[in-house]
């Protein structure tokens, strides 16, 4: 193989398995955290036993995005993003970490309009693309509805 | 055995979500804001073709945990309100989603309060 030739397979090489590692940790770090979720829904399932299971699934995601805000909060969670890319960024305790880190950041630009209002650069579209889907499909399944 | 293969099925479902997630990432270059809103989409889309519950009974936390889970519970709320009436076919969405809102809001202020900010530029 000529010099040049070698480089760039090695290059090429480097970058496929560059590639592997970032997903084993996506991979790794996405299902521990989803493990982490299976153990507290089924730990509020067992101490509150007549509680409905949409209210369970409610204070399991509570409770995961205030671990995530206090990782965030101390440092740890943006520790475990760079390794773990969307690893860290899918789960919901990555939207928790998508309020919490900019409305630390900005804190300093001011309460109202560096906390309160940086707080939604990344969760604000969520929130916009959310309520705009909850709508839209609420129009269509109440005009099923009635037309039933 | 169970509460074993329940865990394994969360852990491979919920890797496997994140994974994806990170193929985009490395081959897009997609901004965080992007992605999520994508499996926000990508959850939304699968409640509301009825395929979620399925994936859900089998994964459980796998699926339930990343965004897609709250794009189900939004069309979730959106299907039980239009069995009432107009008003909570367009408004339960929101209700749903009120729980993680509210704490992603009240934590995000709490903790910008009391914590100094760890970034580099500070």
């Amino acid at each position: 193989m000529e010099d040049k030739e070698y480089q760039e397979y090695v290059h090429a090489h480097a970058q496929k398995s560059n590639e592997f590692v970032t997903l084993l940790w996506a991979f790794c770090v996405g299902g521990l955290i989803c493990c982490i979720g299976q153990a507290i829904g089924d730990l509020y399932k067992y101490l509150l036993s007549d509680w409905a299971d949409d209210r369970i699934a409610m204070l399991t995601s509570m409770t995961l995005i205030f671990l995530g805000a206090f990782l965030t909060a101390i440092g740890v969670y943006d520790k475990i993003g760079i390794k773990a890319g969307g690893g860290s960024i899918v789960p919901i305790t990555g939207f928790a970490n998508s309020v919490v880190s900019p409305a630390m950041e900005f804190n300093k630009e001011g309460i109202v309009l560096g906390m309160m209002a940086k707080m939604f650069v990344i969760a604000g579209p969520i929130i916009v693309t959310g309520t705009v889907a909850s709508v839209v499909f609420g129009i269509i399944y109440r005009i099923i509805e009635v037309a039933r | 055995m169970s509460i074993f293969l329940d865990y394994l099925k969360a852990f491979a479902v919920g890797g496997l979500v994140c994974a994806i997630a990170q193929i985009l990432i490395n081959r897009t270059k997609m901004s965080s804001a992007r992605i999520l809103v994508l499996f926000l989409l990508i959850g939304i889309f699968l409640e509301g073709i009825g395929v979620f519950g399925y994936i859900q009974k089998f994964a459980g936390a796998g699926i339930t945990v990343p965004i897609t889970g709250f794009g189900s519970v939004l069309i979730k709320g959106a299907k039980e309100g239009a069995k009432i009436g107009l008003l909570e076919a367009v408004t339960y969405g929101f209700k749903n989603m009120a729980g993680g809102l509210t704490a992603a809001i009240f934590f995000g202020f709490f903790f910008a309060l009391i914590f100094k900010s760890h970034s580099k530029k500070a």
